[in-house]
């Protein structure tokens, strides 16, 4: 019965409390702004290819090096095909490498700042790697590494889903390094409340201490780091294509349609706007929306109002 | 003080080896072969003994150890023969690390790239500093007014615009249109390295292949930087210590440039030790875009040609970059703020 009763004064509280925090945000013109155009971005990336279905793979050779026009929203590319289309192809894919990368980014991170606050034995080891990976060179390993592995994963997994994998992975396990240090300081500053204390008393398990009582209150940088690391995921992914070492040309993401369309800079100059700009908007948007969630969520800004 | 910059630089020499140790292991899974881009005439066992003696049949700890002997011990050692020249004995056994496909001492390579590199880049990360400490004290300064408010959106703008974009902009705009109509002018978007300035023309030349890689950069340092200068600024603007200042019926010039600034710069130049590797290496996009050809061009034909000593090499020159600057910056915080006390 107690764990009835506990359950519903518990569910009405917390849900005010994430109401409070999306009152706070919707207050932060930029970060609604940001939310607004990272939505329509994907809303336009997911059901786009539905309503516009020129597919991004035909070459149209008589219409070469086009610029835009109403029939061709983005014009066309040096082999005829569609930019329009293909931009919202590559979108998919840029976007869905920026997801997938946070959140292998954020789950190693939060694991390895959760270890290492909570368990003092692993704390300093944990710290140490920490410090190592931070002193790696990230762009030149993340360029090595895909050089390296790039052929062998693509014979496993087929062109496409090897270097997607390849470069989500890589991208994943060299950002989790900030996630770690934010998380593991604020589990320190936790772990010492008396409610920690209370739970281990009544005999709860580490585990549980873990999972039910300290990561729900450190959840709010987690977040915050979700949305830097997302921005910055899209953008090193952009990066590594625009060096000729992301994806391959027959499935452009917005880096790799940079990369291709900076020689036809003289013929076709709008051919890297458009991607370019995608990037850009994506990671400003993201970037507003990190800025008003840190706001939100930090109770000294809060209650200065 | 001083035990404490030993014990540092004691604690990174473990750390360098563990990271050149990393970059040794990756890069020797690669498939690449060392006499991939010979020619093909050359007889099967002739081939065969120039894989020897790169070293391309070796175990992984021979290899490694090999490198290694070759890093820190030949390389120094034929530095210092080049530079007194001296000789030191026993030399017909030391081999340089040598690049596999231009055949010549990685270092010598390195040496030749590195000018581009400090020229462009370290330049634009000075611009960067210059703009970003005057806009961080005044938007700090009037927070909330329209400057401040323009300012932390382009800052804000400036460092989610990634360089490859910014810098295809600038090509656009002042390399296909400059020149075009009156009011832009025209600016080369290919960094020429050949240029020798020696003329009143040719320095002029040089400042214009120079402006546009460099503005690129520095917009982007300086958009990171001045929102650190910023928020250090504001920091300091709302202690105590300024209200004494101002009720001792000080200057507003003194009390803002003489001890909030002082004050504030504090985390700034240790941010700024800590970018200074990021010179080196970070500008791998920004030379690709406008192809000057320095350390990041380095890396990048090394990468692509699979000239594994070099890619190790300048890998591991970033990494100790890293590491020594970290402690840098350390230092400088021990010195500048007489509240951290390290022993």
């Amino acid at each position: 019965m107690s764990t009835a009763t506990a359950k519903k004064i518990e569910a009405p509280e917390s849900d005010s409390q994430w109401l409070e925090t999306w009152r706070q945000f919707a207050k932060h013109k930029g970060a609604v702004a940001g939310m607004t155009v990272f939505f329509l971005i994907i809303l336009m990336v997911i059901f786009g290819p539905m309503f516009y279905t020129v597919d991004p793979q035909y070459s149209d050779l008589l219409n070469r090096n086009q610029g835009p026009s109403l029939e061709r929203p983005f014009g066309t590319d040096n082999l005829g095909r569609d930019l329009f289309a293909a931009n919202l192809a590559g979108g998919r894919i840029s976007l869905a490498v920026g997801v997938v990368s946070m959140l292998i980014s954020i789950i190693l991170g939060t694991a390895i700042g959760l270890a290492a606050g909570y368990f003092k034995r692993l704390d300093g080891p944990l710290m140490r790697l920490t410090d190592l990976f931070l002193a790696l060179p990230l762009l030149p390993l993340l360029l090595v590494i895909i050089m390296l592995f790039r052929d062998s994963l693509r014979g496993t997994f087929g062109p496409e889903l090897g270097i997607f994998f390849l470069i989500v992975f890589v991208i994943g396990i060299t950002s989790w390094m900030n996630t770690a240090r934010i998380v593991r300081g604020d589990v320190l500053a936790v772990k010492e409340r008396e409610f920690v204390t209370a739970a281990n008393a009544l005999g709860s398990q580490n585990n549980r201490v873990m999972w039910l009582h300290i990561l729900p209150n450190v959840l709010s940088p987690i977040l915050v780091s979700a949305t830097l690391g997302m921005a910055n995921a899209i953008i090193t992914e952009s990066a590594l294509s625009f060096l000729g070492l992301g994806f391959p040309p027959d499935f452009p993401t917005w880096g790799r349609l940079l990369f291709d369309g900076k020689d036809f800079m003289q013929l076709s100059p709008m051919r890297v706007v458009w991607p370019g700009v995608l990037i850009s908007l994506v990671v400003l948007s993201v970037n507003f929306m990190g800025d008003g969630l840190r706001d939100a969520l930090d109770p000294k800004i809060r209650s200065k109002g | 003080m001083f035990q404490f910059i030993v014990r540092r630089f004691l604690v990174a020499i473990p750390t360098l080896i563990v990271i050149s140790f990393i970059i040794f292991a990756l890069l020797d899974l690669a498939p690449g072969d060392p006499t991939g881009n010979l020619p093909l005439t050359i007889p099967p066992e002739v081939r065969e003994k120039i894989r020897q003696s790169l070293g391309a049949d070796d175990t992984f700890p021979v290899n490694y150890l090999k490198w290694a002997r070759q890093f820190f011990v030949y390389e120094p050692i034929a530095w210092y023969e080049q530079a007194t020249g001296n000789t030191v004995p026993g030399g017909e056994n030391r081999t340089r690390i040598l690049s596999w496909t231009t055949r010549s001492p990685v270092f010598d390579l390195i040496i030749q790239r590195l000018p581009q590199t400090l020229w462009v880049v370290g330049l634009a990360y000075v611009v960067g500093i210059l703009i970003a400490v005057p806009v961080g004290i005044i938007s700090a300064y009037r927070q909330y007014s329209i400057f401040d408010q323009l300012g932390t959106f382009i800052s804000l703008l400036g460092f989610s615009v990634p360089t490859f974009f910014t810098g295809l902009l600038a090509i656009i705009i002042f390399s296909v249109y400059g020149g075009r109509t009156d009011w832009i002018p025209f600016l080369p978007s290919v960094y020429d390295t050949t240029l020798k300035v020696n003329s009143w023309s040719s320095f002029v030349a040089q400042v214009r292949q120079m402006i546009m890689p460099v503005m690129v950069l520095a917009f982007f340092n300086a958009s990171q930087l001045s929102r650190f200068m910023r928020s250090s600024m504001l920091d300091n603007l709302s202690q105590d210590y300024v209200r004494t200042a101002r009720s001792k019926g000080m200057v507003e010039r003194t009390v803002v440039l003489g001890h909030v600034l002082r004050n504030s710069l504090i985390p700034v130049v240790t941010l700024i030790a800590l970018g200074i590797p990021g010179i080196f290496g970070g500008a791998i996009i920004t030379e690709q875009i406008f192809r000057v050809n320095g350390l990041g061009a380095l890396l990048i034909e090394g990468i692509n040609s699979a000239d594994i000593p070099r890619v190790q090499t300048l890998t591991f020159i970033f990494a100790i970059l890293i590491v020594f600057f970290n402690i840098i910056a350390d230092i400088a915080y021990g010195f500048l703020d007489p509240r951290i006390r390290y022993d």
